[in-house]
C-alpha cells in the first residue's frame, strides 16, 4: 500500500507557537503532506517539540510521541518493532523528526544504531544549525564562522571555529537505501522526497535545511529567500543518494558568491567588520566550491 | 518594598527592562531584584517580568502578585485579554506605551492612576527601531520618581556602548520629560 | 570586592572564572545555559587564560571530559541540570569512585516526563548516592561563595571527592540581584592552584579504573563513606576560612534562624528558604513561635547537627521539592532517619511542594506553619505527608 502525497492534508494544525517565519515549522508542515496521515511521529526535544505541544494543546494531527532529546531514533525503532510484532506495520509510516543537535550531536549514536539495524523508519533531521530551543547554542552542524551563544565572536574568536558536520554523509556510510537532502526553499522537492522515502522499505534519512529567524537573525519574511541562497551559493547541496550512490542533484544555474548568503544574516555580521573576517569568508567560499565539485552541483 | 510588573511580548526586551530598572535602583542605593516569568515562549508571545526594590536586602522569591506599578510595553496586550491591572495595589499606577490618551486605552479601574506615553514614537525617533524597553524606563522614572533619571542613564551606560548608548539615553530623557509634562 | 546587580548565572560564571579552571566542559540545557554562555564569552575574549573550553556533544561526554582532565591534574568544571544530569548519572558515580575532585553547578530542574524546564530538586536528589558532595545555595551570593569553596573542599587531599553546588533553576539562575563578587587576588589567596594527587603521568605510571572484585569493592564504598564523614568537618572549616577572608558568614552544614525559643520549625533547602525566612519574621511579629532550619550540605548529610538543632522543638515541617516515588520526600526520610537514634524527638511531618516550578509564595509557607502548629498542639501527626498546593480539581 503506497503512501501518496496528500497536499490537502494539514498534519500540523495552525496555532502552534513557532516564531513567525520559522523554517522548521514550514518543514514539518510539508513533511506531513509527503507522509500522509497513516504516520506515527517520534519527535526529539527541541523547538519543534516545544512549539507544537504547549500544554494542554497538541498541534499534531497524526499520532505523536516526544520522549527525550537523544533517543528519538531508538524510540522510532521501538515503534516499528512493536507494530511488526503486533502485525500492524503494513501501511503505517514510522517517522522520526529531530533537530540538528538531536541528530548530529546527542542523538548520533541512537541514529547510527537504528540505521545499522535496518529498521523501516524514515528519520528526518531539520537542520537549523544550532540549538535553538535553548537559546541558540552551537551544534556540530553550526557552520564555520557563525556566532552562537556558545561560539560567540570575540577578541580571540571568529565564532564557530569548526566545520559543519555533515550528517547526511554519515547516514550514507550505513549503506542504507535512501539518503537525501532538501530545503524549505524548495517545498515540492521536499514533499516528493519524503513521499519517495516512506515508500522505500528500510532505514531512510533526509536532512532538511531550515532557517531560524532569531538564530540566524534575519527579517522573518526572508526565510525562503535565505534557504535558496544557501543552495545557490553551493553551501547547501541538494541531492539524493540511493544505496550509497548519488542519483540526483539540484543543479545551480547561476552561482552566487557566499557573501550574498552571509550578508543576509546577522549571525555572520562580524565577518564583515575586519581583515580577520574577510579571511573567514574566503574559507567559507572554499567550502562552497568544494561542495559544488564534490556533488557536481554545476555543469 | 516596591514591586513592579512589566508586560510585553517576547522579543521586546521586557526582561532587560526589569534588569535595567534593578540596576538603576541599585545605583540609587536600594537593594533590587529582577526576574521574568520563566517560560518557553517564542517571539511575539505575551511575557511578564518583575522588579522588586527595597531599602533592605530582598529575600522573597515568588512572583509579584500585587504590584505597586505596572508597565505595558505593548498596548495590543490589553485587547488581547491580558489583565494588566491584575493585583495592582490601590493607589497604584500603570504606564502604557500608546499614542492614545489614558481614558482611551481600554482600562477601567478605580483608585489607579493610568498614564500613557508614546514610547514607540520616541524610540523610533532616537533609536530608529520600535524597541521601547529603555524608553519606558525613562517614562517610569519621570512618572514614579522611584528611581532617578541619572541612575537609569547610568544603568544604560553600563549596558550599551557607543552609538547605542547615546540614542538610548536620548530616548530616555525625552520620555522622562514627556511624562512629567 | 565589587557589589553589583547580576543575573545568578552570570554571578556563577564570574565565580568559576575566578577559580581559574583548566578545563571546562559542558552541554547546554535550560536553565543552566546562561552560565556556560557567559563563560563562552569570557573564553572568546581570551579572559580564561589557557583554559580549554570543550563544547561536547552530550552531558555524558561533558562529565567524561572533566574526568579525563582531572586525571591528568587539571582543575575541571561542568554545569548541568535535569535531563543532562540524568544522562551523566553513570559518569557521576565513576568520577566519585575514581576520587576526582571535579566541581559542577547543578541548576536544579524537574525531570521528564512530562518535560518540564522549571525548578525542583529531583535531578540532584536522584544523584544523591553517587558520592558527590552536594551543597544547596539560597541565593546568587551563596552560589558564588559555595562555588569557590567547592573547589577547595573537593581538591583537599584528605577529601578528593567531586562536589556539586545546587542552585535552583530560574529562581537563582535567571534572577538579577545584588551580588558581591570577590577580587581575583583574594580568590587566588584562598584557592591556590590545584595540587594534583597521583595524576596520570608517564614519569610515574599508575592505573585508574581497575576492576573492583568482591574482595575489595565494599572497601571502596567504605572509604568514600568515611571521607564523606571527614568532609563534614572540611565543609565547616573551609566555610570559616572563607568567612575570615571575605567577611560573609557561611554557616555550618546547617543554618538555623530564630530557633532559640521556637516550638516548631520549618526545614528545607535552597532558594525557598529565602521566602521562608521572611515568613518566619512576619509570624514572629504575630507572636507565632516558629523557627527555621536550613540544610546546606545535603551530602554529606548533617545528622548530628540536625539532632542538636531540633532539641526542645515540638514539631518540624520538612519541605521537599522532590519525591522518592513509592515512598515520600527524600529530605523528609533523611531527617526522620537522623532523628531515630536520638533521645528527644519532635514530631516530623513531610510536605511535598513547589514541584516542576510551581510558585512557592508566602501563603504556602503560612499554610505549612499553621499545619505544623496544629500537629504540635495535638501532639500527633495526623497524616505523614501533605501536598499543600496540590490542585485536586485537575486530578
Ligand atoms: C540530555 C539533554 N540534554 C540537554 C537538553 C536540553 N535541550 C533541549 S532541546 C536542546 C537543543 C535542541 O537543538 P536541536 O536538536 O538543534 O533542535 P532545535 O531546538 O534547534 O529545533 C537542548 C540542548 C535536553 N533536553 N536533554
Ligand atoms: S527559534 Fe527558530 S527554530 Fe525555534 S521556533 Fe523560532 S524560528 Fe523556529
Ligand atoms: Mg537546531
Amino acid at each position: 500500500m503506497a503512501s501518496k502525497v496528500d497536499m490537502d492534508f494539514e498534519g500540523l494544525a495552525s496555532g502552534h507557537r513557532a516564531c513567525a517565519g520559522c523554517g522548521a515549522a514550514i518543514a514539518v508542515r510539508l513533511i506531513l503532506k509527503g507522509t500522509g496521515k497513516n504516520t506515527i511521529i517520534a519527535n526529539a526535544t527541541g523547538c519543534v517539540e516545544v512549539f507544537t505541544t504547549p500544554y494542554p494543546e497538541c498541534a499534531w494531527n497524526v499520532p505523536y510521541v516526544h520522549s527525550l532529546f537523544e533517543n528519538t531514533a531508538a524510540v522510532a525503532a521501538g515503534i516499528e518493532a512493536g507494530l511488526k510484532a503486533l502485525g500492524k506495520k503494513e501501511g503505517i509510516n514510522v517517522v522520526a523528526i529531530a533537530g540538528d543537535g538531536g541528530t548530529a550531536d546527542i542523538g548520533l549514536q541512537s541514529l547510527s544504531g537504528m540505521l545499522e539495524r535496518g529498521h523501516d523508519v524514515l528519520y528526518i533531521m531539520y537542520d537549523n544549525e544550532a540549538y535553538m530551543n535553548t537559546g541558540i547554542q552551537r551544534s556540530a552542524s553550526t557552520p564555520y564562522g557563525a556566532t552562537t551563544t556558545t561560539s560567540p565572536a570575540g577578541k580571540v574568536s571568529i565564532g564557530q571555529e569548526t566545520r559543519k558536520k555533515f550528517v547526511a554523509e554519515i547516514a550514507a556510510a550505513h549503506h542504507i537505501p535512501y539518503v537525501a537532502t532538501a530545503s524549505v526553499g524548495y517545498p515540492r522537492d521536499l514533499i516528493n522526497k519524503v513521499n519517495k522515502a516512506v515508500n522505500i522499505k528500510g532505514p531512510k534519512f533526509i536532512q532538511v535545511h531550515a532557517p531560524c529567524v532569531p538564530g540566524w537573525n534575519y527579517p522573518e519574511s526572508k526565510t525562503v529567500e535565505i534557504a535558496r541562497l544557501a543552495v545557490e551559493t553551493g553551501l547547501w547541496p541538494i541531492f539524493e543518494m540511493e544505496n550509497g550512490v548519488i542519483t540526483s542533484v539540484r543543479k545551480i544555474k547561476e552561482k552566487k558568491p557566499v557573501e550574498e548568503y552571509l550578508k543576509a544574516q546577522r549571525r555572520f555580521a562580524h565577518l564583515f567588520k575586519d581583515e580577520r573576517g574577510k579571511k573567514v569568508i574566503e574559507e567559507i567560499q572554499k567550502l562552497a566550491d568544494e561542495n559544488i565539485k564534490r556533488y557536481g552541483l554545476m555543469d | 518594598m516596591k514591586e513592579i510588573r512589566i508586560h510585553g511580548r517576547g522579543g521586546q526586551g521586557s526582561v532587560t527592562a526589569a534588569e535595567l530598572l534593578a540596576v538603576a535602583a541599585f545605583e540609587d542605593g536600594y537593594y533590587s531584584q529582577a526576574f521574568p516569568v520563566f517560560g518557553v515562549e517564542r517571539r511575539g508571545a505575551p511575557v511578564m517580568a518583575f522588579t522588586r526594590v527595597d531599602e533592605k536586602p530582598i529575600r522573597v522569591r515568588y512572583q509579584v502578585y500585587t504590584p505597586d506599578y505596572v508597565m505595558v510595553q505593548d498596548p495590543t496586550l490589553i485587547p488581547a485579554g491580558i489583565d494588566v491591572l491584575a493585583g495592582l495595589k490601590p493607589g497604584g499606577m500603570v504606564i502604557v506605551n500608546t499614542a492614545r490618551k489614558p481614558e482611551e486605552v481600554g482600562l477601567k479601574a478605580e483608585n489607579v492612576e493610568i498614564l500613557t506615553i508614546n514610547a514607540t514614537r520616541i524610540a523610533l525617533k532616537h533609536i530608529g527601531r520600535p524597541i521601547t524597553n529603555t524608553t519606558m524606563l525613562g517614562a517610569f522614572a519621570g512618572a514614579t520618581g522611584l528611581v532617578s533619571l541619572d541612575s537609569v542613564i547610568k544603568a544604560i551606560e553600563e549596558r550599551f556602548t557607543d552609538k547605542l548608548r547615546e540614542v538610548n539615553v536620548a530616548a530616555i530623557k525625552e520620555a522622562y520629560e514627556a511624562i512629567r509634562g | 570586592m565589587v557589589k553589583k546587580v547580576l543575573e545568578g548565572s552570570h554571578a556563577v560564571a564570574e565565580a568559576v572564572k575566578l577559580c581559574k579552571p583548566d578545563v571546562i566542559s559542558a552541554y547546554p540545557i535550560t536553565p543552566q545555559t546562561h552560565i556556560i554562555e557567559r563563560l563562552s564569552e569570557f573564553h572568546a575574549d581570551g579572559e580564561l587564560g589557557n583554559c580549554q573550553f570543550i563544547r561536547v556533544e552530550s552531558e555524558h561526554s561533558a562529565m567524561s571530559v572533566c574526568l579525563g582532565a582531572s586525571l591528568v591534574g587539571a582543575r575541571a568544571y561542568s554545569a548541568s541540570t535535569s535531563q543532562g544530569l540524568a544522562l551523566m548519572y553513570e559518569v557521576l558515580f565513576n568520577v566519585a569512585g575514581l576520587r576526582q575532585p571535579v566541581v559542577m553547578t547543578t541548576a536544579n530542574r524537574a525531570l521528564s516526563a512530562p518535560i518540564n524546564i522549571w525548578n525542583d530538586w529531583q535531578d540532584a536528589i536522584s544523584a544523591r548516592d553517587s558520592g558527590w558532595i552536594q551543597l544547596y545555595a539560597e541565593n546568587a551570593q551563596e552560589a558564588v561563595d559555595y562555588t569557590i569553596q567547592a573547589f577547595k573542599i573537593a581538591e583537599s587531599h584528605d577529601i578528593l571527592l567531586p562536589a556539586m553546588v545546587c542552585i535552583d533553576g530560574f529562581v537563582i539562575t535567571h534572577t538579577y540581584e545584588v551580588v558581591d563578587i570577590p577580587s581575583q587576588e583574594d580568590v587566588d589567596a584562598f584557592l591556590p592552584k590545584k595540587v594534583p594527587y597521583l595524576p596520570l603521568d608517564p614519569e610515574n605510571p599508575i592505573g585508574y579504573g581497575m576492576i573492583g572484585t568482591p574482595e575489595v569493592y565494599e572497601e571502596t564504598r567504605y572509604l568514600i563513606q568515611e571521607t564523606m564523614e571527614k568532609a563534614k568537618k572540611k565543609i565547616v572549616e573551609v566555610g570559616q576560612e572563607f568567612e575570615k577572608k571575605f567577611g560573609r558568614p557561611q554557616g555550618g552544614l546547617i543554618d538555623t534562624y530564630k530557633l532559640e525559643d521556637a516550638e516548631v520549625a520549618i526545614l528545607s533547602m535552597g532558594a525557598i528558604l529565602q521566602t521562608m525566612r521572611e515568613v518566619v519574621d512576619n509570624l514572629r511579629e504575630e507572636g507565632v513561635p516558629v523557627g527555621l532550619i536550613k540544610v546546606k550540605s545535603y551530602r554529606p548529610f548533617p545528622k548530628d547537627e540536625i539532632r542538636k538543632a531540633v532539641e526542645g522543638l515540638k514539631a518540624i515541617a520538612v519541605i521537599d521539592r522532590d519525591i522518592s516515588l513509592g515512598h515520600e520526600g527524600a529530605l523528609f526520610t533523611d531527617v526522620k532517619s537522623a532523628l531515630y537514634g536520638s533521645g528527644e524527638r519532635p514530631l516530623v511531618k513531610g510536605y511535598i511542594a513547589a514541584l516542576g516550578g510551581r510558585d512557592f509564595p508566602e501563603t504556602t509557607v503560612r499554610k505549612i506553619v499553621d499545619d505544623i502548629i496544629k500537629v504540635a498542639k495535638e501532639g500527633k501527626v495526623d497524616k505523614e505527608v501533605e501536598w499543600p498546593d496540590l490542585r485536586r480539581e485537575i486530578l
